[in-house]
């Protein structure tokens, strides 16, 4: 059930100049939480931003009643977010959205940029659980912006590319070799910029590959109210927060 | 016990708490977060006589103390809400409203007529105010001839609650609440979203897709409070007031200028279990004031003054 309840910040570590990663704790149980859900967040103290922020969940330990939430620096919300204390209280709308597939005894690829790999967290260790051979393939600009590596080690295999090549593979996600492997994946998983997720989309599609991709549109409710996060796919305009944020890479009309 | 019962027309309603149309999709949306049963009144989502797409994304860009959206009235069409909402959503222990969307007379008409034949809704929403479609929408709430011609129209054809939902963006909105008066609605509802744009300056680009859309949220508080207060003086019929609306103070302001009851928007969005503290915070105010019952205070700094 979606329940609307406050969160006490645990941690707020800071990861580069423009990233960060908020550790949560309720007093209270919290909710089961799905990979590729997310939670619409108040922005406490800001004297600009109005409506919350989706974010999705990073990771989740419900036995600590803890989730934890990766957050890069856009604008004025995601700025002032980043600026709590321990301790500080946040008000989270959770959980919300649909999940992504979760399938069992496959190869999978994980394939995330930018704030996108902030969903694939969950994903991975979910899907390392029920026994899948996972890759996670994680690009940035620059060395610097390749982040959390270590954590992501633990649920599967990571390669990375970076655009100037100061680490991992010179390029972008579609130029690693691990790409190139034609049929050795079961199931893509990919988050981050459109033209990235687009790219990883066509790459799989020529090879019959599923493809899962999550979606980042903006929006005003996150509970299928307002209708104005519409994404047009092939069903007609879906709402990203209900029907989404997760779709099949072929529905999208991009 | 303070009485919080209000009066619409001959329908009665529980508290003056309404949610508003396109800010709280049918109602089962929010099972979650509060009792629907405990409300004064739904109005659903806009909905016309045909299936509609809406508008391309971007529909929404946030501003100061607001929102614009740009939604343009996307829903299944009538036939579909009775088919498969209503029979969903009827049971609600409370009266819920269809907002009445269209192009053409016609369209009213027929979507009016279809709405009339459901046993369980008590009456219609005429909204002759939609700044987001490029036709109709708010030309009906914009020109006088064209407002009365539909409402007269529609009236001819819906004997139930007819409520008018009213346009800010004219010179002077108590001309079309007299019309929708003569023309015989049991009440209006003002404002709707006030015409809007948002610039994104480092792509030197509009941010919604149709340039323009409609403000909504307490920054537009202040000229929709002006407006009720207008319209109370003109009309006697009742006033359903709206125009950011976040707590139970904000509701009571408009009732002060002349609302009998008040919808909630935007500040759904914000705290989706915002309808219950408002009707609670309506009941402390009358325990605190002294006051009996809640429309005692429905126009009071119009009868001060
Ligand atoms: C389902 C979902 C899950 C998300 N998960 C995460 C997450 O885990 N971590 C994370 O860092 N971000 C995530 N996002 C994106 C995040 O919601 C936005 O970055 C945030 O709302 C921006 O708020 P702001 O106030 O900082 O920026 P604003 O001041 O609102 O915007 C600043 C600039 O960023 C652009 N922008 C705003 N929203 C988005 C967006 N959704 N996508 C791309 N550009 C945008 C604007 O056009 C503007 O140019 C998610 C979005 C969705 C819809
Ligand atoms: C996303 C959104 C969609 C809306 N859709 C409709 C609609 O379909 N029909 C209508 O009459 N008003 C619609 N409105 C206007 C609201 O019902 C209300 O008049 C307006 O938002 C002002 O109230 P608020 O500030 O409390 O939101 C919409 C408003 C928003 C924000
Ligand atoms: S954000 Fe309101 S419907 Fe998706």
């Amino acid at each position: 059930m979606k329940q609307i309840q406050d969160f006490n910040v645990l941690k707020n570590r800071r990861l580069n100049a423009d990233h960060y990663i908020l550790e949560l704790q309720s007093k209270h149980p919290i909710e089961d939480v799905c990979p590729g859900q997310f939670v619409q967040i108040e922005i406490p103290d800001s004297k600009t931003t109005f409506l919350r922020r989706p974010l999705s969940v990073h990771f989740y330990d419900k036995s600590k009643n803890m989730l934890s939430l990766y957050v890069r620096i856009v604008g004025e919300g995601t700025k002032y977010l980043g600026m709590v204390n321990e301790n500080d209280t946040l008000n989270l709308v959770y959980p919300l959205g649909n999940k992504f597939t979760l399938v069992n005894k496959k190869k999978v690829l994980l394939v995330g940029g930018g704030s996108g790999i902030a969903p694939l967290l969950l994903l991975a260790s979910e899907l390392q659980k029920s026994g899948n051979e996972v890759v996670i393939l994680l690009g940035a600009r620059t060395a610097d912006g390749l982040l959390e590596i270590n954590t992501f080690e633990k649920y599967g295999k990571v390669v990375t590319t970076t655009n100037d090549g100061s680490a991992g593979v010179k390029g972008l996600v579609i130029d690693h070799p691990v790409m190139k492997d034609q049929n050795k994946f079961d199931f893509v998983y990919t988050c981050g910029p459109d033209v990235m997720m687009k790219a990883v989309g066509e790459w799989a599609k020529n090879l019959n590959i599923q493809c899962e991709v999550s979606l980042e549109n903006t929006m005003a409710c996150g509970i299928g109210a307002c209708l104005c996060c519409i994404q047009k796919t092939v069903r007609g305009n879906l709402c990203v927060c209900t029907d989404g944020p997760v779709f099949n890479f072929n529905d999208v009309v991009w | 016990m303070v009485n919080l019962n209000v009066k619409i027309g001959d329908l009665v309603l529980q508290n003056p708490v309404m949610t508003a149309s396109g800010t709280y999709g049918y109602g089962p949306e929010f099972d979650d977060f509060v009792d629907n049963n405990k409300l004064g009144g739904i109005f659903v989502k806009g909905t016309t006589l045909e299936h509609r797409e809406g508008n391309n994304y971007p529909r929404m860009a946030e501003t100061p103390s607001g929102m614009l959206n740009a939604v343009g009235l996307q829903n299944k069409g009538v036939d579909y809400f009775c088919k498969e909402i209503y029979p969903v959503i009827r049971h609600y222990n409370t009266h819920i409203f269809v907002n009445v969307s269209g192009s053409k007379v016609d369209d009213y008409v027929k979507t009016a007529e279809r709405v009339g034949d459901l046993e369980d809704i008590p009456g219609i929403e005429l909204n002759i105010s939609c700044p987001n479609v490029k036709e109709g929408g708010m030309a009906f709430g914009t020109s006088c001839s064209a407002a009365s011609e539909v409402i007269k129209a529609v009236r001819k054809v819906y004997k139930k609650t007819l409520i008018v939902k009213l346009s800010p963006n004219v010179t002077d909105i108590t001309q079309f609440a007299q019309i929708a008066e003569n023309e015989g609605a049991e009440a209006i509802s003002l404002i709707n979203t006030l015409l809007g744009i948002a610039i994104d300056a480092k792509k030197q680009k509009p941010v919604l897709s149709t340039i323009t859309g409609g403000l909504s949220g307490p920054a537009i508080k202040p000229v929709a409070l002006r407006m009720v207060w207008q319209c109370a003086k003109t009309v006697k019929i009742p006033i359903i007031g709206m125009g950011g609306i976040m707590n139970a103070t904000d509701a009571i302001e408009f009732m002060l200028a002349g609302a009998t009851a008040v919808q909630v928007g935007t500040a759904n969005f914000i705290d989706p279990a915002v309808t219950m503290k408002i009707i609670d915070g309506l009941n402390s105010y009358c325990i605190e004031h002294n006051i009996k019952d809640i429309n005692d205070i429905v126009g009071l700094i119009i009868k001060k003054s």
